[in-house]
């Protein structure tokens, strides 16, 4: 466990913690109700925080390691 | 009759390529399986994908906007964290499979937890769990071709012909069938899936925004997640256990065997998130629905869709929905019953019957599939749910898999074979008891705070799961000391030191 995979943890928050605060209608976001609006955007969060984690794990840049 | 011409091409086509799949290849059990391990980023995407795009997706997640409003996008949350855990979990599931040349789940805890019994058990389980997911994906598929044919082929014969091609593709091509179906089911779904989300709330309303506005007007609860019941105590906890169970699935664990490298999931972690935003669309229809075709009441929520699409749209496009919903059935299920016949002969009849050959283990594993398929046609006609439920059901019970096989991953196991097995055992039976009784956390505790109320029971189950799990470990470890290292120093597990 590196201290970049605690980057991890981010979108549980997110999503598990956020709901319990986003949980309304408005504002329209995108035509969106705003608590689905927020779901959405950490779903696209969710892949940004991996594609940050999948560059900076060095366990990536080993030759293939199968 | 266009509609039924076109569902009937998508039929022959999907078996079409399930059946060429196998063409060059010798089928042994790990060929038939796991595709020999030879599959590369976009295979495994689809196979994996495969397990969200399914009749759950195109019907269950409609269905429920339409009946339950927010609380539906609970579906999209909880594959999204799912893939997260994945980064982690799959490279070393997958590491450890292939070094010991597993094929099935059970292998797994088998190796791991040096117990052929545990393994049984574990099988049991999925098999189990697996049920009530193979009788919503052909419920799914009956609805979908009943309806888009407009009635010409009832949902009985529908599910009786889709199982057919079902069961001979599966045993004649394995997952080779099932991964080239899938091919086609994903691009047809996803370009259904965006032209209904798009064109429809255009359609009827002028726009998603304005489709919204509307339904908030004539059902101002349906857009939030409720103060009690499904509020946001329930969402929260049911997106974390299903996230959890999310590759407990024996089909879907299974399936990550298949890989060529631990950096396909690494990598597919990153797209698969978005991936699932077509969910996104699958809600905009089911909500459109609500105001457009009204009065679908409990189970029949699942044909919003369809009847939102058949009043919509002209015949050959109904067809076209038709079929591609008809492939989000047949290749799920293909896996699942592929899954469960594979853990059926390889851990539970080779258990009792330990000098079996492994070509005996291959014929019985492709026998045992029309016979799975038999007793899910059985639970298909003979009982009633709605989708979404068959498959919260399901989850409750994979998902007790969970502590165990985290457990099995320490570098340290703490987690005796005999801790591992009650700790399964305590958490199915509570899932079981509380799913017939219909008890609910708030029925159980009355004094607590709604918040806790709400909580999924599953929450209950796997807590107690987990603390039998740990407490018998503890009795059983000083008992019988180090049992894991002599299975670890063990070249080659029971299992999988077949005479093959």
């Amino acid at each position: 466990m590196k201290p970049i995979h605690l980057l991890g943890a981010i979108p549980f928050l997110g999503i598990l913690g956020g709901i319990f605060i986003a949980n309304r209608v408005t504002p329209y976001v995108l035509g969106m109700p705003f608590n689905l609006f927020w779901l959405v955007m950490w779903v696209v969060l969710i892949s940004a925080t991996m594609a940050v984690i999948y560059h900076l794990d060095p366990a990536n840049r080993e030759e293939q390691s199968s | 009759m266009i509609a039924l011409a076109v569902i009937f091409a998508f039929l022959l086509a999907a078996l079409g390529l399930g059946l060429r799949a196998r063409r060059g290849r010798d089928m042994d059990l790990e060929q038939w399986s796991v595709g020999g391990r030879g599959f590369g980023t976009v295979f495994v995407f689809l196979l994996l994908a495969g397990e969200i795009y399914t009749t759950f997706t195109f019907l269950g997640a409609s269905g429920w906007a339409y009946g339950k409003g927010a609380p539906a996008y609970y579906i999209l949350c909880y594959a999204s964290l799912a893939y997260v855990l994945s980064y982690w979990l799959l490279p070393a599931v997958w590491r450890y499979a292939k070094q010991h040349r597993l094929i099935s789940q059970s292998d797994f805890f088998v190796a791991k937890f040096n117990s052929p019994l545990l393994g049984a058990l574990v099988a049991l389980v999925g098999v189990v769990a697996m049920v009530p997911y193979l009788v919503l994906q052909l419920k799914g598929l009956g609805i979908i071709v009943s309806v888009s044919s407009d009635g010409r082929i009832s949902s009985h014969w529908a599910i009786v012909i889709g199982t057919v091609a079902l069961t001979l593709y599966v045993t004649i091509s394995g997952i080779h069938g099932s991964a080239w179906t899938s091919v086609l089911k994903d691009v047809a779904i996803l370009a259904i899936v965006l032209i209904l989300g798009i064109y429809l709330p255009m359609h009827y309303f002028g726009g998603v925004g304005e489709m919204f506005h509307a339904v908030d007007k004539a059902h101002p609860q349906l857009l939030t997640l409720p103060s009690s019941g499904m509020s946001t105590s329930w969402f929260a906890s049911t997106v974390l256990l299903s996230a959890v169970g999310f590759y407990m699935w024996p089909h879907t664990f299974s399936a990550s065997y298949s890989a060529q490298n631990e950096r396909v999931f690494r990598r597919n972690a990153i797209f698969m998130p978005l991936y699932q935003l077509i969910l996104l669309f699958v809600f905009f229809a089911g909500f459109t629905a609500i105001l457009v075709v009204p009065g679908l009441k409990g189970a029949d929520a699942d044909l919003s869709l369809l009847r939102i699409t058949t009043a919509t749209f002209p015949s050959w496009f109904v067809g076209i929905v038709g079929g591609a919903g008809l492939l989000t059935a047949l290749v799920p299920g293909s896996l699942l019953l592929m899954t469960s016949a594979t853990c059926l002969s390889k851990n539970v009849y080779r258990l009792a019957r330990p000098h079996t050959s492994e070509q005996h283990i291959t014929r019985l594993a492709q026998l045992l599939v029309p016979a799975l398929a038999l007793v899910s046609l059985y639970f298909t006609f003979n009982g009633g749910s709605s989708i979404v439920s068959l498959l919260l059901m399901g989850y409750a019970l994979v998902t007790q898999l969970f502590p165990a096989l985290l457990a099995s991953l320490a570098r340290r196991q703490f987690v005796t074979k005999e801790g591992a097995a009650a700790g399964i055992v305590v958490g199915v039976t509570t899932v079981a008891v509380v799913t017939l009784s219909g008890v609910t956390v708030g029925g159980l505790l009355p004094g607590l705070p709604q918040v806790v109320k709400d909580l999924n029971v599953g929450v209950i189950a796997l807590v107690l799961n987990t603390v039998v799990m740990v407490a018998t470990s503890a009795a059983t470890r000083t008992a019988s000391p180090d049992p894991v290292t002599t299975a670890a120093l063990r070249p080659e597990p029971e299992a999988t030191a077949g005479t093959g």
